[in-house]
């Protein structure tokens, strides 16, 4: 079973039939008893970094993504998702985020934000998410990101800067972009998280 | 490795079905929506759009379940526009499965529901629509309503200044003079709005030859959306992507790898 975490508003309609594509069962679900024993965890994002930091925090999210981490459990953060795991974030002043990962999220540096559309990825080392969508577009839409290598294998993409699009570090991964409103590629994408499972 | 142009197919919408009017008369009832949306994905539209044109609450409400229709089945951004007047309706779209909301009228008659969107949902979500023509304002430019038949008082530039500054996410630019002829987009507009806004900009109204899309492009525009052109086969949105890449534009490929 996958469980999205439901922490706020937002578009999870699409992510739930996304991910229901694989085969496995999804729930949305805000009981972190249920989040701790799926055998995937997705993290959307919602909002800007506070904003779902606070929803984290009401729901005391934060330790059930390091007990899954520690556990070997796989997490997949998406969007500001995959933001609140670094430490910390400067959108609207500076914020802790989860920390799983050293680095700070900061603006990017482009004439036109927030970065919106498709765009493609540079992957270093080995990727199991990427396999056989390498050169494929995904569909980006943020202002933020983390510029700091972490994880195993990561991708990078450039907008304005390079920045970082997704990492894989063992049981914990991340995408800048949505796999989940990245058509095709996306949705290869999600297969490849889920297979592992 | 750049970000992509985006085309847009947008599909007005009333009563679950979608219509394509020429300068807003005439309609023509072109197809069922989600048939529609799903067709243009394996297409490879980069983005849809649904405009509701409904009248009527009835009508509102079929397109909700028009929304949760496609988003159960087509996996690309969905952005949802017409008749959305207050966060709660906002709210209701997303949950229902759009990724964004284009606001226009109700913006323009109270400016602050653009930072209460973006307060609560973030600036991403929100795409301000403007439908301009030329006029003797300031900037050559102003705003209208209800289709294009009354002007708002406002110089178009001004307005997508203010706009800007309140914090939408993205300008959805519509050219009343250009809608439906497919005479091309209005460049001079394109370029004025450009200068100001640091956001992205749509292109909408008067695309026709294939030529046309890539002078919106040149004229800076990020994205380029189009209806007639699209549904009545005059293009095929690969047929502009071919052009739009020949030319030495950057577009998503399609490789179904």
């Amino acid at each position: 079973m996958i469980a999205i975490l439901d922490y706020g508003s937002g578009n999870l309609r699409s992510a739930q039939r996304a991910f229901a594509t694989t085969g496995h069962d999804v729930q949305l679900t805000s009981d972190l008893d249920i989040a701790f024993k799926a055998d995937g965890l997705v993290v959307p994002g919602v909002g800007a970094f506070a904003a779902c930091m606070n929803g984290i925090n009401a729901i005391s999210a934060a330790d059930v993504i390091r007990q899954r981490k520690s556990a070997g459990k796989a997490t997949l953060g998406i969007c500001i998702g995959m933001q609140i795991l670094f430490s910390d974030g400067l959108e609207y002043g500076t914020h802790k985020g989860i920390g799983m990962w050293d680095g700070t999220v900061s603006e990017i540096e482009a004439p036109i934000l927030p970065h919106m559309g498709w765009n493609t990825v540079e992957i270093i080392g080995t990727s199991q998410l990427f396999k056989g969508v390498e050169k494929e577009s995904f569909y980006f839409v943020h202002s933020y990101a983390a510029k700091e290598s972490v994880g195993k294998a990561q991708a990078w993409t450039i907008h304005g800067e390079k920045f970082l699009s997704a990492v894989e570090d063992g049981p914990l991964c991340a995408t800048q972009f949505h796999p989940e409103k990245s058509g095709q590629a996306g949705l290869k994408l999600i297969a490849n998280w889920s297979a592992a499972l | 490795m750049t970000l992509s142009v985006r085309i847009i197919a947008c599909l007005d919408v009333t009563d679950g079905r979608v219509v394509k009017g020429v300068n807003f008369t005439d309609l023509v009832d072109a197809g069922d929506p989600v048939e529609m949306a799903s067709l243009y994905d394996s297409e490879g539209v980069d983005e849809l759009t649904f405009l509701d044109i409904s009248a009527s609450s009835a009508g509102r409400e079929t397109t909700l379940d028009v929304v949760r229709r496609t988003a159960e089945q087509v996996f690309i951004p969905l952005t949802v526009g017409g008749g959305i007047r207050s966060v709660d309706d906002v709210d209701r779209l997303l949950r229902a499965g759009a990724d964004k909301v284009s606001i226009n009228t109700a913006a323009i008659h109270r400016p602050e529901l653009i930072s209460e969107i973006v307060d609560r949902f973030g600036s991403q979500v929100l795409v301000l629509s403007v439908d301009a023509r030329r006029a003797r304002t300031e900037s050559g430019f102003e705003v209208t309503t209800h289709g294009g038949r009354e002007s708002a008082g406002l110089d178009a530039i001004e307005w997508v200044e203010k706009a800007c500054k309140l914090g939408v996410g993205e300008i959805l630019l519509n050219s009343m003079d250009a809608d439906g002829t497919r005479a091309g987009y209005d460049i001079g507009m394109i370029s004025a709005v450009r200068s100001v806004a640091k956001v992205p900009l749509i292109a909408s109204g008067g695309a026709g030859a294939l030529s046309d899309f890539a002078a919106a492009l040149d004229a800076g525009a990020d994205a380029l959306l189009a209806a007639s052109v699209f549904h009545f086969g005059i293009h095929r949105i690969s047929d502009v992507k071919s052009y739009l890449s020949a030319a030495g534009y950057s577009i998503r490929t399609f490789n179904n790898s």
